[in-house]
C-alpha cells in the first residue's frame, strides 16, 4: 500500500485496521545470492539498492536482534559532508545527494531536514582549519560557507557570542544542506521497501559463523536458525564488524568503543539548526519531538556494553551549557551507549575483503549515520559488480599497508 | 462540600502556614507543606495541563515522581524558568508562580486541541505516511508546524543564573529509598560500623507510609515510629541522610549518581547559593528500596481530568489532607484500591462505586466495604467517561449483561496492579525475570553487589518490607506490625467495552497520547519487537520514561503478538531515574571555571603590559604588545623589525620540557627521535624530530645534552601531554631494559627568549659562570651557570633566525628575570613580542610549526627534513614506516615556499591549491597554503604551503581560487630570509 | 566509572586516575627492516578488538604514573586481573579461575 496522505485518510476512515506489514519478518530460505549481516540502514539500504538498482532481489539481511536497534536507532542524526579530504567529501556528498529525495525514494517519511550544521571555531587554529575546509569544499563543490562571528548570531539567535574567557565563538562554517533526519524511520523505510521488492528480512537470527570453500571462498553463513547459503556476503555490523569478520578468520584493523549520547525533555523550538563545536567536545540539535538530542564523546576503552560512564556525560553537558548557558535549567531525560567501530585513521572500510565472496562496510567510528544511503549504494554496487565504484575505492583495507591513510582527525591536528 | 473556604477540598489542615502561589495568572491558597499539586486539587482544580500530541485535557495520574500528565512550567523569574516540572513534586512555597505549558493561548482555550479532533488521521507513525509532497514543503511546511505542535515547555531564555555543586563521596550501604524497606535497612546498618548513605527523592522520609494513615507499627502510629526512626538515624553518626535527593544512575562498580535539589523549595532561594547538587558515590554495597507504581488501567475515556491512581488519590488524602474529589469511584483489579476506597470514605467522601474487574474477590474486602454502604460491582468495567474539563460522570458496563449504567463522580480511582521500580537495578545490567504471581518483573541475578527490598523486589506489604530491609542490612529485626493487607490482584490485558475499537480511546502512554489501539497498529505493520513497539508508539519516551505505562504497554503488546510477556520482554531502563537538570551534572565548571587556563610566571607582566592574548591549548599566551592604538598588522610589523634589528623578548615559558636522566638516556633518545644522539657533546643542541610509529610528525624541539646521561628536552607546548605519555610507553611497555627516568619539568622553568643582534650584549653583564664568546658558546650550545646570580641553563637557539638565547631560570624566578632583562633592554629599544611575531619570524626562516605546516600526514620527507633523520640508526619510532610503499611514492604533498606574484597579496592559510584554475569543479586540488604572512623585513608577503610533488616544482607557478579572484604564486624554497644563516653570528 | 586495582600501588581507585592504553602483548617486531608492509601493518593497525577476555594496558597516569595489564571482559566490562608489564599473558585457566563474572 503506497504512503500517502490519501491513503492516511483513507484509512482512518476504517479505523486503520487495513494497514500491511510494513517489513514481514521472515524465516530464511536455504539459499540467497546475497546475504546481508546487520539490518542497521547501511545493510537494509544495500539490500534496498541491491534489489533496486542492480536487478539483484534473492538478497537477505540477518540481524541479530531488531532491525535498527544499533546505532541507526542510537546515534544523533546528524548530516553532513563538509569533509576536507576529496575522498571524504566525495563519499559523504554521495550520500546527502541520496538522503535529499530519500522520502519519496522510499515512500517512507525519513524526516530529512536540511537545517543547517553549524561548525563553532573557537580559537585562531579552528578558524584555520574551517577555512581550509571551506575553501576544499567549495572547488569539491561541496557546501559550506564561513559565518563571522555576527552572522553566527544572526543565523542562531540564542548564540552566545559575548568575549568569554574560554571558548569565545570566532565564527563558524555552516554547511545548509546538512541537517538531521529521523533515524527509526530510515531503517524502518528501508526495511519497507527492501520487503516490498523481495528482500527477505530475517530478525533475532544471529550469526555463529562464516563458512568458506576449500579455495577459500565464502559459501554461506551459520545462523541461530542454521545454515545458509550465499556465494556472496556482506558485513555490515558497525560495532560487532570485528566479530563477525573474525568468524572468517579475517582481523580487523577496527576497535570498538562505548558512545553515548542524551536527550532533554522536550521543549518549543529553539534550536533551529545543529550546532557542533570540535574545540568544546559538543554537538547538539532539536528533534521534531522537542527534545535537546546532545552527543557526547566516546568512552576512552573499548567495549561492547553498550553501556558509558557517567563522567562523559558531565562534561559533554558541561560544554554545552557553556556554550548555552541558557540550558542549564533544561533537563536530561534519557541517556544510552552504542558501540561505535573505529578505524586508525577513522575513515570506514567499505569495499571487497582478501576473502572472495566476502565484503565489508565498517569503521564509520562516530559518524555512520549521516552515511546511510550512500555507503548502502556503494556497498550495493560493490557486491553487485565485484569491483568498488570509484568513490568508495579509497576506502579499502589495502590503505592500512601501504599507507595511504585518509585522517580527517589528523588534519584538524591541535597546532601549538 | 464547603466553597466559602479557601480551599474547598481540604479534608483536615496539617496545621502548617497557609500561603498563596499562582497558576496561570491566577492566585491560589495553599499550605507549607503541599506541592502545587494537592494545593490546586484542594482549591478543586483537577486541569493542570494538555498531552504532548492531541492537547488533550489532563489532570494529575499520579502523586510522585512518576507523573506524566501535570507538568508546569515553574517560573522564579529571569533566566529561572523550568519547563515541565511535575506538579505533584514542585513543592509549593509562599509567592510561587508555575504555568501550564503546551497550549495557547490558554489552557482550557487551546488551539492545538484540534490534533484531538482530527486524531484519527494522526495515529502511531502516520508522520512516516505522509508530508512527503511536494518535496519543498518538507523544510518550509510541514517540519515547521510539526514542531511548533509538539514539544511541552518553553525553554528558557535567559542564561541560568543559579549555580550548581557537585561532589564525591564514599560509603559501606547506600541505601536508595526512605520508604519502610530502606527505613528498616538504615535502622539496622545504622547499628553496624558502616558508613551508610540514605537517599530518598521526596523532602520527608517515609516514603508509602506517609501515605498509609492506617498502619502502626511495634505500636506506634506511622507519625510516631516515622519520628522516632528519623530521630534514631539523625543520632547515628555513621548514616548521612540526603532528602530532595534522587538517586539517577547505577553505573560501573557501583557508583551511583545523586542529584540533590537544595533550593526549589524555598521561597527565598538566593542566586549564589547551589540550586543542586550532585553526588557520585561509590559504594561498597547498595540496597535499592525504590517501591514500587501503581499502573494505571487502560480503558475508554481514561485520561479525563479527575481520573488518577488509586495510590495517588489515597497519597493527597493522607498526605495532604485533601480529597480529590466528593464523589469518588473506583475501578480496580487489584486489592489494594479498596484501602484507597475506604480512607476516602472514612474521611467523608462518597464512594459511589467501586467498579471491579475480577469476577470474585477477598470476602474481607467484601465485608468491608458493604460495612461502609459502598457498593461493589464484580466482572465489571468503566466503558465511557464524561465531562469536559473534569470527569462528572463515568458508564459502568457489566459485560454478562452486556448492560450499562451512568454513576455520577467528580473523580475516579483506577489500580491495574503494581510494577516493581527496577530502574537502578537494570541500570546494573543486572537480570530481571517475570513473576507470574504479581504479573510484573521482579529482580533476577545482581551484577554488582546490590540487592532489592521491599516492594521493589516484588514483595508487598508493611511488615514484609520492614523485615527485608532489616535482613539484608544485616540485621535480624523484627517488627511488629498493624496494616492493612497488600492484597492480590489480577491483570487483564484488555478490558471489556461494548463499544468498537477504532472507535475507543484507551491511553496507555498519557502524555505521548499512545493508546491500546496504537500499539495493536504498531504490531499490524509489522513491529513486533518490543523496542519498536517503543519507538513506533513512542510510548515510554515521554518525560516520565514510561514509569505507569511500560508494563501496560508490554502486556498488551504480547496479546498482539502472540508471545508470552517473558518472551516480549521489557524495553531497556536508561538513566536518569527521573529528568536531571544539565546544570547540575555541568556542576560547577562553568565561566572562569569551566577549564584550567595555565598561565606562565611571565603572563602576569604581559597583562600590565597590555598584551593581547590568544589560547594555545590550555595555556594563554601574549599574541602581541599593541602599542596604544596599534592594530595587530602594525603591532606584528614593528615586533619583527625591532627583534631583526635590535633585540626582541619572547615568553617561551609554555614549551614542553622533559628532563630524561640515565645510563642509558641517549639509548633511549635514539629511539625516541629520528636524529642521532649518541654523539652529541654534553653542552651541545640538536633539534629533534620526533614522529609516532605510522611515521607521520608527532612532535619537535630543541633538546640540549646536559651531561653524558642526562638531556633537557624541550616539546611543543599543545605537546608536552602526549610527548611525555609516549615515551613513558615506549620506556616502560618497549624497552623496559633501558636504565632512563623521565621527569616532566615544564612548570620548573620558566624560559624567557631572546633574538636579535643585542641579544648577547644584554644578558653579558648579568651572566656568571659562561663564556659567552661566539667561540666558546657556538650557536646550539647550552651551558649551566647564573643570570643575575640565579641558576640558569642558557641555550644558545634561535626560532627567529637571529642570535638568540633561551634563558631556562626556576620558574618562580620568571618574572623577576624578565623584568630585570627588560629594563636593562632599554638601552637596545627591546621590544617584547608575542606567538604571531614569533610565527612570522619563522616562517620567513622556513621553520615549521608541528600542527600547523604539518597535520599528522606529514612524514619528514614531506617536510623536506631528510636531513633530520639518520640513515644509521637501525631503530626508532616511525622508522619502518617510513619505508612503507605509499610513503615512499610519488606525489606526495611536500612543504614548500609561495611567494604570491602580487607580493602585496597576503594568501588565506587554508586556501587550496591548483595546477590549472580554469578547469570546472570539482576541481583537483594539489595542496594547501600551511602559513601565511605579511613579511615587513622583506617588504612582501611569504606563505609555506604542501604541495603534490612540490620539491620539483620550485619556480613553476601555481594557482589559488578564491571566491571571486584567482592568486597566482611562484613555489620556492621556504627559507626566505638569510638562508645561509650568517645573521645567528650577527652581534 | 570503573574501579581499576593497580597492581603496583596495590590498591582500588576510580577509573579518572587512568588512561586507557590499548591492547596488551603487541610485541613491536624486532627484524621490522626484515618484514613486509602488510606484517608491518599488521603490528600497527591489527588489533584483537575482543567480544569478551580482552588483554589491555592501562597507564596509572594521576597515580604511580604505571603502565600495566589488565584481563577485563568487554562484554560486562568486569576486570578480571590486572598484572604488572613484563608478565605474561594470563592462560585461559588462570583467568577463568580468577573470573567472577559470568
Amino acid at each position: 500500500m503506497k504512503f500517502s496522505a490519501r491513503s492516511l485518510f483513507a484509512n482512518a476512515l476504517t479505523g486503520h485496521k487495513n494497514w500491511p506489514e510494513q517489513f514481514p519478518d521472515k524465516e530464511p530460505e536455504k539459499q540467497y545470492d546475497v546475504i546481508i549481516v546487520g539490518a542497521g540502514g547501511h545493510g537494509l539500504g544495500a539490500a534496498y539498492y541491491l534489489a533496486k538498482k542492480y536487478g539483484i532481489r534473492n538478497v537477505a539481511v540477518i540481524e541479530k536482534g531488531w532491525l535498527g536497534g544499533g546505532n541507526t536507532g542510537r546515534n544523533t542524526t546528524v548530516i553532513r559532508s563538509n569533509y576536507l579530504y576529496d575522498e571524504s567529501a566525495a563519499i559523504y556528498d554521495h550520500s546527502v545527494d541520496l538522503w535529499d529525495g530519500l522520502s519519496q525514494e522510499l515512500n517512507y517519511n525519513t524526516m530529512f531536514s536540511k537545517r543547517g550544521v553549524l561548525m563553532l571555531a573557537h580559537n585562531i587554529h579552528d578558524v584555520q582549519s574551517f577555512q581550509r575546509h571551506i575553501h576544499a569544499n567549495r572547488l569539491n563543490g561541496v557546501d559550506n560557507q564561513w559565518l563571522s562571528r555576527e552572522d553566527c548570531k544572526a543565523f542562531l539567535p540564542i548564540l552566545d557570542i559575548s568575549e568569554r574567557p574560554h571558548y569565545p565563538v570566532l565564527g563558524g562554517a555552516l554547511q545548509m544542506r546538512a541537517g538531521t533526519a529521523r533515524h527509526d524511520s530510515v531503517a524502518w523505510g528501508y526495511a519497507r521497501a527492501a520487503s516490498q521488492i523481495g528482500v527477505d528480512i530475517i530478525q533475532n537470527c544471529a550469526v555463529t559463523g562464516i563458512r568458506r570453500s576449500k579455495d577459500g571462498a565464502v559459501t554461506g553463513v551459520e545462523t541461530e536458525k542454521g545454515f545458509i547459503k550465499a556465494n556472496k556476503i556482506a558485513v555490515s555490523a558497525a560495532g560487532h564488524s570485528a566479530v563477525v569478520m573474525a568468524m572468517a578468520g579475517l582481523r580487523f584493523p577496527l576497535e570498538s568503543y562505548p558512545l553515548q549520547a542524551l536527550v532533554s525533555e522536550p521543549v518549543k523550538p529553539v534550536m533551529p539548526c545543529v550546532v557542533m563545536s570540535n574545540a568544546v567536545h559538543a554537538y547538539i540539535s532539536q528533534s521534531d519531538k522537542g527534545e535537546l538530542v546532545i552527543g557526547a564523546g566516546t568512552d576512552q576503552y573499548t567495549s561492547y556494553s553498550q553501556r558509558g560512564a557517567l563522567h562523559i556525560l558531565e562534561h559533554t553537558l558541561m560544554s554545552i551549557c557553556e556554550l548555552f548557558p541558557i540550558f542549564k535549567r533544561m533537563r536530561m531525560l534519557r541517556s544510552w551507549a552504542g558501540i561505535v567501530d573505529v578505524t586508525p585513521d577513522r575513515s570506514p572500510i567499505l569495499g571487497k575483503t582478501p576473502i572472495e565472496g566476502l565484503y565489508v562496510n565498517c569503521g564509520w567510528g562516530t559518524g555512520g549515520f549521516k552515511a546511510t544511503p550512500g555507503a548502502a549504494d556503494l556497498l550495493a554496487y560493490t557486491i553487485a559488480h565485484d569491483e568498488p565504484h570509484k568513490i568508495n575505492a579509497p576506502f579499502n583495507l589495502d590503505r592500512f599497508t601501504g599507507g595511504r591513510l585518509i585522517d580527517e582527525a589528523a588534519a584538524a591536528a591541535v597546532a601549538h | 462540600m464547603t466553597t466559602d473556604q479557601p480551599n474547598p477540598y481540604r479534608l483536615s489542615d496539617s496545621g502548617t502556614r497557609q500561603i498563596s502561589f499562582t497558576f496561570d495568572g491566577k492566585t491560589y491558597q495553599g499550605r507549607e507543606g503541599d506541592t502545587l499539586a494537592s494545593a490546586l486539587l484542594a482549591n478543586g482544580v483537577h486541569l493542570m495541563g494538555r498531552s504532548f500530541k492531541y492537547h488533550r485535557p489532563r489532570g494529575v495520574l499520579g502523586s510522585g515522581s512518576e507523573e506524566p500528565n501535570a507538568l508546569v512550567s515553574f517560573d522564579r523569574g529571569a533566566g529561572r524558568v523550568t519547563p515541565n516540572v511535575r506538579a505533584t513534586t514542585l513543592e509549593l512555597y509562599d509567592g510561587l508562580v508555575a504555568n501550564s505549558q503546551n497550549r495557547w493561548p490558554s489552557l482550557k482555550r487551546d488551539v492545538g486541541a484540534f490534533n484531538n479532533t482530527f486524531s484519527m488521521f494522526f495515529p502511531a507513525g502516520f508522520y512516516n505516511k505522509t508530508f512527503m509532497w511536494p518535496r519543498s514543503f518538507w523544510d518550509k511546511v510541514y517540519e515547521p508546524f510539526i514542531r511548533s505542535m509538539a514539544g511541552l515547555g518553553l525553554a528558557p531564555t535567559k542564561p541560568d543564573p543559579d549555580v550548581y555543586a557537585s561532589t564525591y563521596g564514599h560509603c559501606d550501604t547506600l541505601i536508595v529509598g526512605a520508604g519502610p524497606a530502606g527505613l528498616a535497612a538504615a535502622l539496622a546498618a545504622s547499628k553496624t560500623d558502616n558508613r551508610v548513605i540514605l537517599v530518598d527523592e521526596n523532602p520527608a522520609l517515609g516514603g508509602s507510609l506517609l501515605s498509609s494513615e492506617k498502619a502502626s507499627i511495634d505500636g506506634a502510629s506511622i507519625t510516631d515510629w516515622l519520628a522516632q526512626t528519623e530521630q534514631a538515624l539523625r543520632q547515628a553518626k555513621n548514616v548521612t541522610i540526603l532528602t530532595r535527593t534522587t538517586a539517577i544512575g547505577y553505573y560501573h562498580d557501583n557508583f551511583i549518581a545523586l542529584a540533590e535539589r537544595l533550593t526549589d523549595h524555598l521561597a527565598d532561594a538566593e542566586i549564589g547559593q547551589s540550586r543542586e547538587r550532585l553526588h557520585r558515590i561509590r559504594s561498597d554495597k547498595v540496597i535499592l528500596a525504590q517501591g514500587a507504581i501503581e499502573r494505571p488501567l487502560v480503558f475508554h475515556g481514561n485520561d479525563l481530568p479527575g481520573i488518577m491512581l488509586a495510590s495517588a488519590a489515597q497519597t493527597f488524602l493522607n498526605r495532604y489532607g485533601t480529597a480529590v474529589g466528593y464523589e469518588v469511584a473506583v475501578f480496580t483489579s487489584h486489592d489494594s484500591a479498596y484501602g484507597a476506597a475506604f480512607d476516602l470514605h472514612d474521611a467523608g467522601v462518597h464512594v459511589p462505586v467501586i467498579i471491579e474487574a475480577r469476577t470474585d474477590i477477598d470476602a474481607d474486602l467484601r465485608d468491608s466495604a458493604a460495612a461502609r454502604g459502598i457498593e461493589i460491582v464484580l466482572a465489571a468495567a468503566v466503558s465511557n467517561c464524561f465531562g469536559k474539563w473534569r470527569i462528572n460522570a463515568l458508564e459502568l458496563y457489566t459485560p454478562i449483561n452486556g448492560k450499562t449504567r451512568r454513576i455520577k463522580c467528580d473523580a475516579l480511582l483506577m489500580c491495574g496492579g503494581w510494577t516493581p521500580s527496577l530502574h537502578l537495578w537494570s541500570h546494573s545490567k543486572s537480570s530481571i525475570k517475570w513473576d507470574d504471581k504479581i504479573d510484573a518483573f521482579v529482580p533476577g541475578k545482581a551484577n554488582e553487589n546490590a540487592s532489592c527490598v521491599g516492594a521493589c523486589n516484588g514483595d508487598f506489604g508493611l511488615q514484609t518490607a520492614l523485615e527485608a530491609g532489616g535482613r539484608v542490612a544485616g540485621g535480624e529485626a523484627t517488627y511488629t506490625v498493624s496494616e492493612v493487607p497488600f492484597g492480590r490482584g489480577e491483570t487483564f490485558r484488555s478490558l471489556p467495552n461494548y463499544k468498537d475499537v477504532s472507535k475507543q480511546k484507551a491511553f496507555v502512554d498519557f502524555q505521548n497520547d499512545a493508546t491500546e489501539k496504537d500499539i495493536s497498529l504498531a504490531v499490524r505493520e509489522g513491529f513486533s519487537s518490543i523496542e519498536h513497539v517503543k519507538r513506533y508508539t513512542t510510548i515510554g519516551m515521554a518525560t516520565d520514561q514510561g514509569k505507569t505505562s511500560n508494563l501496560n504497554a508490554m502486556q498488551i503488546a504480547s496479546v498482539a503478538v502472540k508471545k508470552s510477556v517473558q518472551e516480549v520482554g521489557l524495553t531497556t531502563f536508561r538513566p536518569p531515574y527521573t529528568p536531571t537538570t544539565f546544570g547540575a551534572l555541568a556542576g560547577y565548571r562553568s565561566g572562569d571555571l569551566f577549564e584550567v587556563e595555565r598561565k606562565t610566571s611571565i603572563d602576569s607582566w604581559a597583562a600590565e603590559n597590555d598584551a593581547v592574548f590568544e589560547p594555545v591549548s590550555i595555556w594563554r599566551r601574549a599574541r602581541y604588545f599593541p602599542n596604544g592604538s596599534e592594530d595587530m598588522h602594525a603591532a606584528v610589523a614593528r615586533e619583527c623589525k625591532a627583534t631583526r634589528t635590535s633585540l626582541g623578548i619572547f615568553d617561551a615559558s609554555t614549551l614542553g620540557k622533559i628532563e630524561i636522566v640515565g645510563p642509558d638516556a641517549a639509548k633511549f633518545m635514539n629511539l625516541m627521535y629520528t636524529n642521532p644522539w649518541a654523539k652529541l657533546a654534553v653542552g651541545r643542541c640538536r633539534y629533534g624530530l620526533m614522529l609516532r610509529e605510522d611515521g607521520y610528525i608527532y612532535d619537535d624541539g630543541v633538546v640540549g645534552r646536559m651531561a653524558e646521561d642526562r638531556f633537557h628536552v624541550t616539546t611543543t607546548t599543545g605537546g608536552a601531554p602526549r610527548v611525555f605519555r609516549h615515551m613513558e610507553d615506549y620506556l616502560q611497555s618497549e624497552f623496559p631494559e633501558l636504565d632512563v627516568w623521565l621527569t616532566s619539568t615544564t612548570e620548573q622553568w620558566a624560559v624567557i627568549a631572546l633574538n636579535g643582534p643585542n641579544a648577547r650584549k644584554l644578558i653579558a653583564p648579568f651572566i656568571d659562570g659562561i663564556d659567552l664568546s661566539p667561540d666558546a658558546f657556538p650557536h646550539m650550545a647550552v651551558r649551566e651557570g647564573k643570570i643575575f646570580g640565579i641558576e640558569t641553563r642558557l641555550f644558545r637557539v634561535s626560532f627567529s633566525g637571529e642570535l638568540g638565547f633561551e634563558v631556562n631560570v626556576p620558574a618562580h624566578y620568571g618574572r623577576a628575570v624578565w623584568e630585570a632583562l627588560f629594563e636593562a633592554g632599554a638601552e637596545y629599544g627591546i621590544v617584547p613580542y608575542g606567538t604571531e611575531a614569533m610565527h612570522v619570524l619563522r616562517a620567513e626562516k622556513g621553520f615549521i610549526i608541528v600542527g600547523q605546516d604539518t597535520d599528522g600526514t606529514v612524514t619528514p620527507q614531506d617536510a623536506g627534513m631528510s636531513w633530520a633523520v639518520s640513515k644509521k640508526k637501525k631503530d626508532f619510532v616511525g622508522k619502518r614506516s617510513l619505508m612503507r610503499s605509499d610513503i615512499v611514492a610519488n606525489g606526495r604533498r611536500q612543504l614548500v615556499g609561495l611567494l604570491t606574484v602580487d607580493p602585496n597579496v597576503v594568501l588565506e592559510e587554508g586556501a587550496q591549491i591548483v595546477a590549472d584554475p580554469d578547469q570546472p569543479i570539482p576541481m583537483d586540488m594539489i595542496g594547501h597554503v600551511t602559513s601565511s604572512y605579511w613579511s615587513e623585513t622583506l617588504g612582501r608577503s611569504i606563505a609555506m604551503a604542501v604541495v603534490k610533488g612540490g620539491f620539483d616544482l620550485e619556480g613553476k607557478t601555481i594557482f589559488v581560487p578564491m571566491p571571486g579572484t584567482t592568486h597566482s604564486a611562484k613555489v620556492c624554497n621556504p627559507v626566505f630570509y638569510d638562508p645561509d644563516g650568517e645573521r645567528l653570528n650577527v652581534g | 566509572m570503573f574501579l581499576i586495582h593497580c597492581p603496583y600501588c596495590d590498591e582500588d581507585r576510580p577509573e579518572i586516575e587512568f588512561s586507557y592504553a590499548g591492547e596488551a602483548h603487541i610485541a613491536r617486531p624486532q627484524n621490522a627492516d626484515a618484514i613486509s608492509d602488510a606484517e608491518w601493518s599488521e603490528y600497527l593497525f591489527i588489533r584483537e578488538n575482543k567480544r569478551g577476555i580482552h588483554c589491555e594496558r592501562w597507564w596509572h597516569t594521576n597515580g604511580c604514573n604505571r603502565f600495566f595489564n589488565a584481563v577485563r571482559n568487554t562484554v560486562t566490562d568486569k576486570f578480571i586481573m590486572t598484572y604488572e608489564m613484563g608478565e605474561p599473558r594470563p592462560t585461559p585457566e588462570e583467568i577463568e579461575a580468577a573470573r567472577d563474572d559470568d
